[in-house]
């Protein structure tokens, strides 16, 4: 590669707690691609996401987007920094008191001095390309779960950002639905050429689209490569997720003690 | 709702907490526009002003004339020495005048009292009564009384 | 006992760390310059929603105390036949205490209790991490237009509570029981000063207002982003509002108006 990735991810270690969510990773998100990083839920995927955009800091290790390293930027840069960044939520997170039109203007309105029917040239345009123009007066509650995600993903992209980030978008979709998200995420990135993280435990749909992908467990990469690679991956951990086995080297319980311990100990619980 | 009339809802209701500003400046604390008035101090030294307070009422013949604007002992004679801040308007007042303190009803406030003297020369600023009349002390007086009968 | 000792350590720092945490918070979102043109309208929304739509609870129970006031004082002060000077009790204990204390306790339940919830919520549904994620700064955002409605919202509601107030103690003390109503206005106005009483007055409800709006925009950006953390969230809004109401009152009456 001989451009510089827009992200770089360097030995970044990760606490919450006690818990250790990342220990010592790296990983590079070269421009105007789509990066799928997938793993078991609870792996701190989410959290990977905050990281980059700076909303948490990391405990050792670095994260550089666009050259900055963003742990160390001053609290403006830092605003300034995202708003080339867009970040769907795995919920949406739409402003529930103000219309769908509202939410996706809600961006250029804080962020721009664009006169009013400008934005709302925008606005239809970025509601046409997730094909929501008719839904902008409905309020974030009549719309359904699949309808958010659009509506989260239009305003997302209001303000043309360089790197957007998806947290689970195909959770808990009709396969409809899906199929539409699937479709959208490969058009804006093929269409805007922007550099998309997409943070999934949906390896089918995630593979589909991703140019590159990373596997997280325990905090560390156990994976690592296309799409055709990945699925025939040799380690057994891979293929255990990638496939859906219920146990396998990643095991069916959560660590315990002894069972047999359990019953006889009596102790708390 | 509109911002349009948000906004005017908004206005009102800031119109009506001054409003009710306004009400306890004038209505209740009798706050007047006129209270700016100019006044001028005289002086009237007391042996007791007991229940006698600051923003107590000077009048002359039922009439209020000006306030208690301050009440201090006075160190060398140990009188309570009372300012008084009086209207321009009333610069009529004889000088040999004495300041008398009474009680408006029979727990009511007590307030100084001007007794209309008929020297020829009003008192001016700075000026001090030469004749004063202290508040009835009604606990003296019975405690008084009391010791007189047991004698 | 060590354990205890080390448990109430425990506690005072987490107290302290806790208020150190509120008051970075409050310099935060107030600091720095708002662009008037958004901020504007934020401002004027919140005092619609927090101190118009609080208008009712405030006169009603402001008539309400006022004409209570009314009843007791008449009652007590006849039998010592000065009831003239129910107008006199009436305005001072509302202008001194009650317009202030109640305002912000009614204030604390109905607006604070609501400001946490709304907050907690759209923390819990990462509206204000999505926000911050397209670089709009929530404290900003959210919460100054929010404190700020608060902070101007008491003293005016307390100012119009006493008003009403006085004006229901009128109501019973005149026109029902019958008591002169030169009296009632001029006891009152020979003893209420407005520096000494309406201003100290208007000083409490200042003072109520910024901690009543910190302590209810404070725990709901704080809370724990779920049910039972906005639950708990929203009653520590209005149980710390009402202890730090009722002890600040103490405090500030003791310099205002206690004779050392």
């Amino acid at each position: 590669m001989a451009e510089a990735p827009h992200i770089q991810i360097e030995n970044l270690s990760f606490a919450r707690g006690e818990r250790q969510i990342f220990s010592n990773i790296s990983l590079q998100i070269p421009r105007g691609q789509i990066i799928a990083i997938m793993g078991p839920s609870g792996t701190g995927k989410t959290t990977l996401l905050r990281l980059i955009g700076g909303q948490l800091k990391p405990d050792a290790g670095s994260v550089t987007v666009a050259g900055k390293v963003v742990h160390r930027l001053r609290h403006r840069d830092l605003f300034k920094l995202r708003q080339t960044m867009g970040m769907l939520f795995q919920s949406g997170a739409l402003f529930t008191d103000i219309s769908v039109y509202e939410n996706v203007a809600f961006p250029l309105r804080a962020h721009t001095e664009l006169p009013e029917d400008m934005i709302r040239d925008i606005v239809l345009m970025k509601l046409e390309a997730v094909g929501l123009r008719g839904a902008r007066d409905l309020m974030p509650a009549e719309l359904s779960g699949g309808m958010t995600r659009r509506v989260a993903l239009a305003r997302s992209i209001a303000l043309d950002p360089e790197l957007i980030m998806y947290d689970e978008p195909f959770t808990g979709q009709d396969p409809i639905a899906m199929g539409v998200l699937v479709k959208l995420i490969r058009e804006l990135n093929e269409t805007m050429g922007l550099t998309s993280v997409l943070v999934s435990h949906d390896v089918p749909e995630s593979l589909s689209i991703c140019h590159y992908g990373y596997i997280v467990a325990d905090g560390k990469i156990i994976g690592e490569g296309t799409p055709e690679q990945l699925r025939n991956h040799p380690s057994e951990r891979v293929q255990q997720f990638l496939q859906g086995g219920p146990d396998g080297p990643v095991p069916f319980h959560y660590p315990a003690p002894d069972l047999t311990q359990d019953w006889l100990g009596g102790g708390h619980g | 709702m509109k911002q349009k009339t948000t906004e005017l809802v908004v206005g009102l209701f800031m119109i009506a907490g001054f409003a009710a500003l306004l009400v306890l400046a004038m209505q209740v604390s009798g706050l007047s526009l006129k209270a700016n008035e100019a006044t001028y101090t005289v002086y009237a030294n007391f042996n007791d002003v007991s229940g006698l307070s600051v923003r107590g009422q000077v009048s002359m013949a039922g009439v209020t004339i000006g306030r208690v604007s301050r009440i201090s002992l006075d160190p060398q004679t140990l009188q309570a020495r009372v300012e008084l801040e009086i209207r321009n308007s009333m610069n009529q007042i004889p000088a040999d005048s004495s300041a008398i303190i009474r009680t408006s009803g029979l727990l009511g406030e007590k307030y100084i009292d001007i007794s209309v003297g008929a020297d020829e020369t009003a008192m001016r600023h700075g000026d001090t009564f030469y004749e004063t009349q202290s508040s009835l002390n009604l606990e003296r007086m019975i405690s008084n009384f009391a010791s007189g009968m047991g004698r | 006992m060590v354990d205890r000792i080390a448990a109430l350590g425990r506690l005072g720092l987490a107290i302290l760390s806790s208020l150190g945490r509120s008051g970075v918070f409050l310099f935060r979102s107030l600091v720095g310059v708002h662009r008037p043109a958004t901020g504007f309208p934020l401002l004027v929304t919140q005092l619609y929603a927090l101190g118009v739509l609080s208008l009712a609870i405030i006169v009603v129970s402001g008539l309400f105390i006022g004409m209570v006031l009314g009843l007791q004082g008449y009652t007590i002060l006849s039998d010592y036949g000065s009831e003239q000077a129910v107008g006199q009790m009436v305005a001072l204990t509302l202008v001194r205490e009650l317009g202030p204390v109640v305002t912000a306790l009614l204030f604390a339940g109905r607006a604070g209790s609501a400001l946490t919830a709304e907050i907690g919520l759209m923390k819990a549904t990462e509206q204000l991490s999505s926000m911050e994620m397209m670089g709009v700064d929530p404290l900003r955002r959210i919460i100054a237009p929010r404190f700020w409605a608060g902070f101007i919202s008491v003293p005016l509601l307390a100012m119009i509570f006493t008003v009403v107030g006085i004006w229901g103690g009128m109501l019973v003390s005149v026109k029902w029981l019958g008591v002169f109503e030169g009296s009632y206005w001029g006891n009152m106005q020979a003893s209420v000063s407005f520096t000494g009483d309406v201003l100290n007055g208007i000083i409490k409800a200042v003072v109520f207002g910024f901690v009543c709006a910190w302590i209810a925009v404070y725990q709901g950006y704080d809370c724990v982003p779920t049910s039972a953390g906005i639950s708990r969230a929203t009653t520590k809004t209005v149980v710390y509002s009402s202890l730090a109401v009722l002890g600040l009152d103490f405090v500030l009456t003791a310099v205002m108006f206690g004779k050392f």
